[in-house]
């Protein structure tokens, strides 16, 4: 009901906008308060039907990137999430410092984004069946993994060993977090070492790789889900573009390192739609649920 | 190959060695300024190699003829017999691995491996893997468990290979399911770096109950230099970045990240293969022992327990 009124009111929309052009300034007025731009085809989308419609543009498609809550909210049955592993927070053990101390971008994201860390672990359902969750936030630090998103993930997998719930990690990372160093980089061994032991007790640990994905969370809990989702559009990768230009120095095709990229080279069970999650997701939870 | 922080003990050694000619040549006994300046470069030599820098530490673990995993097969395995392939198309010569003896021990070793000329760097890919590489690392694990074999790997490598093919294969995956699958093995594993240890791609190897790092060695999330090109958004803040990620084994053994340090001759492995080597294998055999009366189960906890505790947070 809503897509339809919403396709109707684009096309008086576009009408509108080619009868104002160039004069009309008023109907840009106010962008980013009530109104979406499109990065991909430019279109300016009111954003309470952009909302409705998952954060994807009703014309083309694109997919955007949506933070950890808003995932949730749009996911997860309604009122079905109960957060876990809430006391859990960063802290600075190497005194970094680069350009600025991680001190402080530390506080910077937290405040930024209101969470503690990278990452949202919770019980949820979908259409009623019962899972444990975590869901990554690329805004906290580019989602990047140190010892929270480690220990958290890692308490998740823990706790789908003992009640046998299945297990839905939800990625958007740029890759480890370089200023806990060493630390960080240990947290893709203990998370995946979490991964083999439900593998032993056949509990279905199920991954969702979103928009974007790389470096040492492709390299560890990312990559060895029982079932593999990768989100419409989304940059998945183990090493980033610029890396791998840089060392082989020769143009890299278009859709390297898209969800549809990886589909083609046999990297994830499914690729989806957004607005296919939630009935796919709930699919492979009836399918699993013996 | 003389690094820059080497120069004045290399100056050093230059002046005793003309002071040694010289001496032959014109019949002079100078054998007690020889015998000073011998004794002071020892103890400068001391002092710089127990005082080096992180960066400093690099340039060692780096240097071009640093022994090579080959240099440590010939140095402390007996029998050695190498097992190629993935099983599913390749053979990756930047991950090496066979069957061996070392001391009185039947043992699978794998490694990366490095060359030291360009036409061997080619050969072995400058000791980063691609993904067969870590499949293979993974089919000789997998053996080392059904013949009940402890594992030894000896990691030197800049990192998994970053390439379009390494992607379409996918070389995320090949190290994550290393990791997965490490989890599972029931034969004690020890890790040891040797030289170079960055990130996902020095990791697809070192999931071990066991982890030790030669003394100059580095072991890293991230290369300094692609650490500096990212935060500093500057790649000749490397030095910096060195210091900022606590590389050394010195710190890593503080922050547990390793179980321990194997030393080094003075000036580093490269200046005596075979003490480096000797070293090596007395702590091979010593930390193998500590699982000796260890069940499968229990080895498998143990790796399990030791990783679990790594994170600091509040
Ligand atoms: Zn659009």
């Amino acid at each position: 009901m809503q897509n339809k009124s919403l396709k109707d009111w684009f096309i008086e929309r576009k009408k509108q906008q080619k009868l104002a052009r160039p004069k009309d300034v008023e109907i840009d007025d106010r962008v980013g308060e009530l109104w979406v731009k499109c990065y991909n085809c430019g279109l300016q989308i009111p954003k309470k039907e952009f909302e409705a419609n998952e954060n994807v543009c009703p014309e083309c498609d694109y997919h955007f990137r949506i933070n950890a809550r808003t995932r949730i909210n749009q996911l997860f049955d309604e009122n079905s999430f109960s957060e876990l592993f809430t006391n859990i927070k960063p802290t600075d053990p190497f005194s970094f410092v680069d350009t600025q101390s991680y001190k402080s971008r530390i506080e910077v994201a937290q405040e930024k984004t209101k969470l503690n860390d990278a990452v949202i672990c919770g019980k949820a359902k979908i259409d009623g069946y019962k899972l444990l969750a975590a869901v990554m936030d690329f805004d906290f630090m580019g989602g990047s993994m140190g010892s929270v998103v480690g220990e958290k993930v890692t308490l998740l997998l823990e706790k789908a060993l003992e009640t046998k719930l299945p297990v839905l990690v939800i990625t958007a990372s740029g890759g480890a977090r370089m200023q806990e160093s060493a630390l960080s980089l240990m947290q893709m061994a203990k998370t995946s070492l979490a991964v083999s032991k439900l593998n032993d007790a056949g509990v279905l640990y199920m991954t969702l790789l979103t928009e974007p994905t790389f470096g040492g969370v492709t390299a560890s809990f990312g990559t060895i889900g029982d079932i593999i989702i990768a989100e419409k559009g989304a940059r998945i990768g183990f090493a980033g573009r610029r890396v791998i230009e840089g060392t082989i120095r020769q143009k890299l095709p278009e859709d390297f390192q898209t969800a549809e990229y990886l589909l083609k080279y046999g990297q994830v069970d499914v690729v989806a739609r957004r607005q296919e999650l939630r009935s796919i997701l709930s699919k492979f939870l009836a399918i699993h649920s013996k | 190959m003389v690094l820059d922080f080497e120069k004045q003990v290399s100056e050093i050694e230059n002046k005793i060695y003309e002071l040694k000619q010289m001496s032959q040549n014109s019949g002079l006994d100078l054998s007690s300024e020889i015998k000073i300046l011998e004794s002071q470069a020892y103890e400068y030599k001391c002092e710089l190699y127990a005082n080096l820098k992180p960066f400093q530490k690099m340039q060692i673990a780096r240097h071009t003829n640093r022994p090579n995993f080959l240099d440590y097969v010939n140095l402390i395995a007996e029998d050695f017999i190498e097992l190629h392939g993935d099983r599913h198309g390749a053979d990756d010569r930047a991950m090496i691995g066979g069957v061996c003896h070392i001391g009185e021990k039947s043992v699978m070793l794998v490694g990366t491996q490095k060359g030291k000329n360009t036409k061997e760097n080619l050969e072995y890919n400058f000791g980063m893997p691609q993904p067969e590489g870590y499949r293979k690392a993974l089919r000789l694990f997998e053996h080392a468990n059904r013949f009940n074999l402890p594992i030894i790997t000896l990691i030197d490598t800049p990192g998994a290979y970053p390439g379009i093919k390494a992607e379409q294969t996918n070389q995320g995956e090949a190290i994550a399911f290393n990791l997965k699958e490490m989890g599972k093995l029931k034969v004690p594993i020890v890790a040891i770096i040797t030289g170079e240890g960055c990130s996902g791609g020095a990791l697809g190897i070192g999931v071990a109950n066991k982890v030790l790092m030669l003394e100059h060695a580095y072991y890293t999330v991230i290369s300094p230099e692609g650490c500096a090109s990212i935060l500093w958004r500057d790649v000749t803040k490397a030095e910096e970045a060195s210091e900022a990620l606590k590389i050394t084994a010195c710190d890593l053994l503080k922050y547990k990240i390793i179980d321990d340090v194997i030393k080094e001759p003075l000036g580093g492995a490269h200046m005596d293969y075979n003490e480096t080597a000797k070293n090596m294998k007395d702590m091979i055999l010593r930390s193998l022992s500590e699982f000796d009366k260890m069940k499968g189960e229990q080895i498998v906890q143990h790796r399990y327990n030791k990783f679990r505790k790594m994170g600091v947070f509040i």
